[in-house]
This record gives C-alpha cells, structure tokens and sequence, in this order.
C-alpha cells in the first residue's frame, strides 16, 4: 500500500489551505506533522481521507487516483483509518458497539463473530472491564483508546491520527502515546498531526514541517530538530521545545 | 292620572307615527325600537337571501307581523344577529327576542324563556336519489339500517333516536351546508329536518335531493314547536304571546305561514 | 454520634435552609390570599348566580359526563391510530428533506413543499378540505369515511411538525459525528441510520411529546365532518340542555390527560438539558 500526494491544493473560499503538498507514504512509515496551528495539517489529513475534497493535485492510492471527483470514497475510507482529537465516539452505542458497528455494517459480520476479534484489542490497550461502558462514563484518555480501536477494527492499512491527545488532560496523554508506541511495533503505517514534539523525535521515520500550507521542510527527526535548515522551522520549534 | 302621563312621554319619545301599546312600552332594549336578532346566515325559507330587514321569509314575516301588533312600525324594527350559543350564555343581551327556528324544550326553559309556538314542523328525512334508488322505504324499519346525519345543535338529535333509534351512531354537524356536505360526499345516507328545511335543501342545495318521507308533529311526544327566544325573565314576553295569539286569532298567522311555506302535503307519511 | 447527613451543618446551609423555609413561606400565603379572594369574591359579582346555572351546573354535569367520557374513548382510539403513522411519515419527510444526492432532488422538494403547505394551513381548513373534498370526487363506502379522511387531514398537518422537529434534531448532532462514522467506511445511508438518527431523534423526543399532546387536543376538530367524539358529544349536551357544563366536563376530561403528559415532557426536557450541560 503506498499513498502518493501529488502538489495538493485546498481553499476554503478564497483562503488557501494546503498550496501545493507533495508526499509519499509507504507501508510501514511513520511520519509526523508538526507546524503552528492554522499550518494546515489537520486539513491534509482529511484530504487523505476523503472527508474534504481537494482542489487540485492529486492522491494516489496504489497508482489509483483516489482524490478524481466522483471516486467512490466509501472503499477508500474502509482502509484508511482515522482518529480526531475529539474522539468522536457515538454517545448512544457501549464502547464495544461503536467498534463494532463499521465491521457490521460494511463488512455484514456478526456481533458473535466480532467479538473474539475485537475482546484481544480491548485488552490490549487496557480496557477490558469499560468494554460495556457509554462514552460519557469513560475518561477522555480512555474514549480517545476506544476511538483507536473502532479504527483498528476495521482493519486498515494506514491509520490517520489528528492531533489526537490535544484535547486531553495532561496526565492522561501518555496512556494515549503508549498505544500508538505499541502500533508502530507492530509496523502500522501511520501519519500524525501532532505537538508533541518529543515522541515524534522518538519515532517518527519522517518529520514534516508545514508552513502556511506548504511542506517548507522534511526530513528524519535528527535532521529537523536538531540542523534544521529554515528560518521558519527554527522559529517554530524554538517557540515549541 | 299617572298613566296617561307614562303614555304621553313615552309618545314623545318614540317620536313616530305609530306608539307601542301598553305592555311593550319601556320594556324593550331600547325605547322606540324593536331589536331582533336570527341566525348567522339566516337560510331560505325562514329569511330569504338572509335579508330580514325585507320581510320576505316565514320567519322575517312572523317577526314584523308580530312588532306591529305590539305597536312598532317597521322602521322601529332593528335585525341583530345572535348565534344559539350567544343565546344561552349568562349575561346581557343585545336583542328583545330571538327567532331562528329554536325548538322549545324543558332543559331550554330552564336557561332562557321562550313565546307560545309560532310553528309546529314536521320532521322530514332528507336523502338523495340515490339511495332512494337502492330501494331504501319510508318505513322506519327501512330507515334504521342507514348512516344518519343532523346539525348538532338542533332538536334533531334526539328526535333521531326517538322517532328511527339508528343501527349505527349518527354523525352529527356544525350546520346545514356540512350536513348537505356530508351526504354530497356520500358520507351519510340520510339527514333529519324540520320540513321547510328539508324541503329547501332537497330542492336546492342537495344534488339529487329528495325527501323519502315525513313524521308529522303528532308523531313525536315532544312535537318540534318553534318559539321566540328571550334572555330569562324578559318582561317583555307577555306582550309577544299576546300579539302571537292575536296573529293565530285573526288567521293572519296562518297566512304567513301559507306564504312563505310550502304545503308539504305531497310529502308522504314515514310509517 | 450526630452526624446526620442531611441535617444542616455548614454557615451556608443554615443559611440557605432558612431562606427556603421563608420562600414556602411567603409562596403559600400569597397563594392561600389568591384563592381566598377569587372564592369569596367571584361569588358577590351580580351574574354569578347565572355564570353558575349555565357554566358550573351540578345536575348537568352529572347527567352528561358518563357520556362525554364515552365520546373520549373515540378521540383516544383516532389518537392511536394517527400517532404511528404521523411518526413514520414524520420521519420519512425529514429524511427526505435532508437528501444530498442530487439525482434525488425532486424528492426533496417534494418534501420541502409538503411540509411548507401542510404547516402553513389552519388545521381545520385542511380536515374541512380533505374530510369532504376527497369523498366528493365520488369514492364508494368505505373508502370516502370521514373517519379516514378526517385522520389523513390530521396525519398530513402533524407529520409536517413533526417532520421539522426531527430536522432540527437531524442538525443539531454535530458534523463531525457524521465525519466520524464516514471515515470508517459507512454508507451515507447508514451513517444516518445509526448514527445520526438515534442522537437526533433522542434529543427531540420532549417537542414530540408536546406535537402529540397538541395532536390529542386537535383530535377534537374532526368533528367538524361527523363523527361524534368528546367536543360534539358536548356540544350537542350544550344544546339539549341550553348549558355549557358539557364544555367543562369536557374540558377536565382533556386536563386529566394532556396535564400529566405536559409535566411528564417537561420533565424529560429537563434531565437532557441537565445531562447536557
């Protein structure tokens, strides 16, 4: 599975969002986006994932042009994963029926022959006993791990993560970080908007900083953190770190 | 000495060619006129094209037959209009009598106060050819398999039950024009009336209207006798039954009511 | 020991407890004033012996309310069978209404427009126009009963509220419940069904309940082409007996119903708002 953006441009009206974005992910790469807020990166990440359409360019899906209008986003979606930094759990479904409502629905499996698959995921990020629990009786770290789950039941072969510990308090971040550790173990490709700069350092393959829409600077973390070669990207990670 | 002095005054008053007579003076809403008050519309053949102020109509007529026996020139004469509900609500009135085709009852004598009868109907069963066609007879046995309709706020209601007791519960409406609705729709077979109104709206309203037959008045134990309607204890009610027993006296009753009504003879007897 | 939790402890809920005490208080006595003067002084107005005789009649009353419950019996069966399809159609419409896809825009403007007229219309005026219009072109028995054109009359209005009640309900679940749901692959239609609907339909259930408790007052207007329920079965008391008592049997009859179901709306509309904020 490779994903190949191709100078993707996106407005919203006449501001432009995204002013030409070029990359290439390949399976198991890990890559992360760093830039202010309002860089676009969020913006990116649902370009990926077909929730917004893109203006022009192109992504590639395997050599398919996946961004074409009218290109059915439905099978896309089924293997590219996302999580958002609201989590976004259905407030009316048990954490375990908001896992397995997609699998249900677009791949017609049962409840009894989901659950053996979905039980190990649950207990792998440690949440066994909340498995018949609402959102609202969940902590944020705890929902925002259900939300990964949900993605992870579906199977897919990228996983897109928006900034997904912004939203939390800071002690429950790291419950959240572990569980993306454990995916990268695993070699799950993944591409992260995120401020925290110091896991990206510890584990990204690539960092990408984004400025005013564009990626002004990409490289391995040591080369971005530590030589970087903007103005810009020093005046952003010194304001960060 | 005295009386002739009231007399005098209200002469003066009145101003007019004619004076009230005695019973009538001082009595009404307001000195010098009469205020009458029908229906809103008034329909055919009661008032014709809903203009009492003409005359025309059985009950237009019986209404100024009966404002100069008591002494009011037509001039004098003032038409309001008040609904059955207007009627009976507690408080002022704004009209001396009220006529409208209101049956007497008992319950009704309790509420208001009503004349002597200035018309005793019939009660006829109105019905469209159709039905009649279907080979429906004016035999009470043959009646009460249909659906009924009547105008709910009349005395039609209960006579139904009394005089065909119907299979099935009659539909009952605001007024005529939804009762003639209601059969034009087909939603019901047949409608109670009294005959003057029966015969109206088969003739006109209904297409293909007909009427299958008649109970006459004697029929029913508390026959449909129309009186002029006042708020209770109106003193001025002596003096209407006194002029409506001077109109049936002088046979000029009678007349109106061969004017204005259709003799109804032709109508057969429901058996 | 002592420590009895509900007893007064803190400077603050001493304080507290004797301002309620006061409020209660105050409260009843304004209330008992209230009440004291209506019934005491209502009675030495000049017409109430007539306001009585005809509004408040004993003997009446008690004539006529076995009756009036019995016509009742016919406005809560017309109720029950309008209150289901009125939701189904309800639902229909606003499902309709939202509809994106392009090729299914006449759909939806056949929705916007249903809903534009049937709101629009005084609810007699179309029980009138259905009620008798329709079995005038001519339908045979059974097919031209007011009872069923009359409950269309009602389902149409009220599906058209309802309709929009649902929509409101359909907007206000946030969009990025909908990106959520899209980004793991859902259909559009399921997106809606399982997700979108069962938060929006929730959050509207207490101004349904409020349609519904409207919709079993309007039931009433039906008599207007025929059938016999509480307010006819009322008004033809009213005349027999030249007396409005009817009406207020009638009127307690309604109370005794659409009270309960009024507090019992508010009530849920209180425990959302409550887990809301």
């Amino acid at each position: 599975m490779t994903l190949v953006l191709e100078n993707v441009q996106k407005a919203f009206g006449d501001v432009p969002v995204l002013r030409g974005i070029d990359l290439t992910i390949v399976p198991g790469q890990m890559i992360c986006l760093i830039g202010a807020s309002g860089s676009g990166k969020s913006t990116l990440l649902r370009c990926m994932n077909l929730l917004e359409p893109i203006d022009d360019g192109r992504i590639l899906l395997d050599g398919v042009e996946i961004s074409e209008p009218g290109h059915d986003p439905q099978p896309v979606r089924q293997r590219i994963g996302m999580v958002f930094q609201s989590y976004n759990l259905f407030p009316h479904m048990t954490a375990v029926e908001n896992v397995m409502l997609a699998p249900r629905r677009v791949h017609g499996q049962s409840r009894a022959a989901l659950r053996p698959r979905v039980e190990p995921l649950f207990a792998r990020f440690g949440l066994a006993d909340r498995m018949e629990h609402y959102p609202d009786q969940l902590s944020g770290g705890q929902q925002q791990r259900v939300a990964i789950i949900r993605a992870l039941a579906m199977r897919p072969e990228i996983m897109l993560f928006d900034e997904i510990t912004s939203a939390l308090d800071p002690e429950l971040v790291g419950e959240v970080l572990d569980v993306l550790r454990h995916l990268r173990g695993e070699g799950m490709t993944m591409v992260l908007a995120t401020h925290e700069m110091g896991f990206a350092r510890e584990l990204a393959d690539t960092v990408c900083f984004l400025d005013q829409g564009r990626i002004l600077e990409a490289g391995p973390p040591s080369q971005i953190f530590e030589t970087p070669q903007e103005a810009r990207t020093r005046a952003f990670l010194s304001r960060v770190l | 000495m005295k009386f002739l002095t009231t007399t005098a005054i209200v002469l003066t008053l009145a101003g007019g060619a004619q004076a009230q007579n005695d019973c009538a003076a001082g009595q009404t809403l307001r000195d010098g006129t009469l205020t009458i008050a029908t229906g809103n519309p008034a329909f055919f053949p009661w008032v014709i094209d809903d203009a009492p102020q003409s005359g025309e109509g059985f009950e237009a007529a019986v209404a100024y037959a009966v404002a100069q026996e008591m002494g009011f020139s037509p001039e004098q004469v003032e038409w309001v209009r008040a609904s059955f509900d207007q009627s009976i609500q507690p408080g002022a009135k704004d009209f001396d009598f009220n006529l409208q085709q209101f049956s007497i009852t008992e319950e009704r004598e309790q509420v208001v106060d009503f004349s002597d009868p200035y018309y005793t109907s019939a009660m006829a069963v109105l019905t469209t050819q159709k039905v009649v066609d279907s080979g429906i007879e004016p035999s009470v046995a043959s009646l009460k398999g249909l659906l009924w309709g009547a105008d709910a706020n009349t005395t039609a209601v209960p006579m139904l039950t009394d005089l065909i007791g119907p299979d099935k519960q009659p539909m009952l409406y605001g007024d005529n024009v939804d009762v003639t609705a209601a059969m034009q729709a087909g939603q019901i077979d047949a409608a109670l009336f009294d005959l003057p109104t029966a015969l109206y709206l088969a003739a006109v309203v209904v297409e293909g209207g007909t009427i299958l037959g008649q109970f006459p008045a004697d029929r029913s134990e508390n026959p449909d006798q129309f009186g002029l309607l006042f708020e209770d204890g109106n003193p001025l009610k002596d003096c209407v039954n006194a002029a409506l027993a001077n109109l049936k006296d002088s046979g000029k009753l009678a007349e109106i009511e061969a004017e204005w009504l259709q003799q109804a003879t032709s109508v057969p007897v429901i058996e | 020991m002592g420590s009895n939790p509900s007893y007064p402890r803190t400077k603050r809920q001493i304080y507290e407890a004797r301002q309620r005490r006061r409020a209660n208080l105050i409260g009843g006595l304004s209330t008992a004033a209230v009440l004291m003067a209506i019934v005491l002084l209502v009675p030495l107005a000049p017409g109430w012996a007539a306001v009585k005789r005809v509004f408040f009649n004993g003997e009446v009353f008690a004539k006529t309310f076995p009756g009036l419950l019995n016509a009742f019996l016919l406005d809560i069966a017309i109720f029950l069978w309008c209150a289901p399809l009125i939701a189904v159609l309800g639902l229909a419409l606003a499902i309709a209404r939202d509809l994106r896809t392009p090729a299914l825009t006449p759909l939806r403007l056949a929705a916007v427009g249903f809903i534009d007229v049937f709101r629009g219309l005084p609810v007699i005026l179309v029980i009138y126009l259905i009620g008798f219009g329709i079995p005038g072109l001519g339908l045979p028995r059974p097919w031209n009963s007011p009872y069923l054109w009359g409950s269309l009359a009602l389902i149409l209005v009220y599906a058209a509220y309802v309709a929009e009640v649902i929509r409101s309900g359909i907007e206000s679940v946030h969009d990025s419940q909908r990106n959520a749901a899209l980004s793991l692959g859902l259909s559009g239609s399921d997106v809606m069904r399982f997700v979108v609907l069962p938060q929006a339909i929730r959050r509207v259930v207490p101004a349904n309940m409020n349609l519904f408790i409207a919709l079993q007052k309007d039931v009433a207007l039906l008599s207007f082409i025929g059938p016999v329920e509480i307010f006819r079965q009322a008004g033809v008391y009213k005349s027999l007996y030249a007396n409005f008592t009817p009406y207020l049997g009638a009127a307690l009859i309604f109370l005794a119903i659409t009270i309960p179901a009024t507090r019992y709306a508010d009530h849920l509309m209180n425990r959302q708002r409550k887990a809301r904020s």
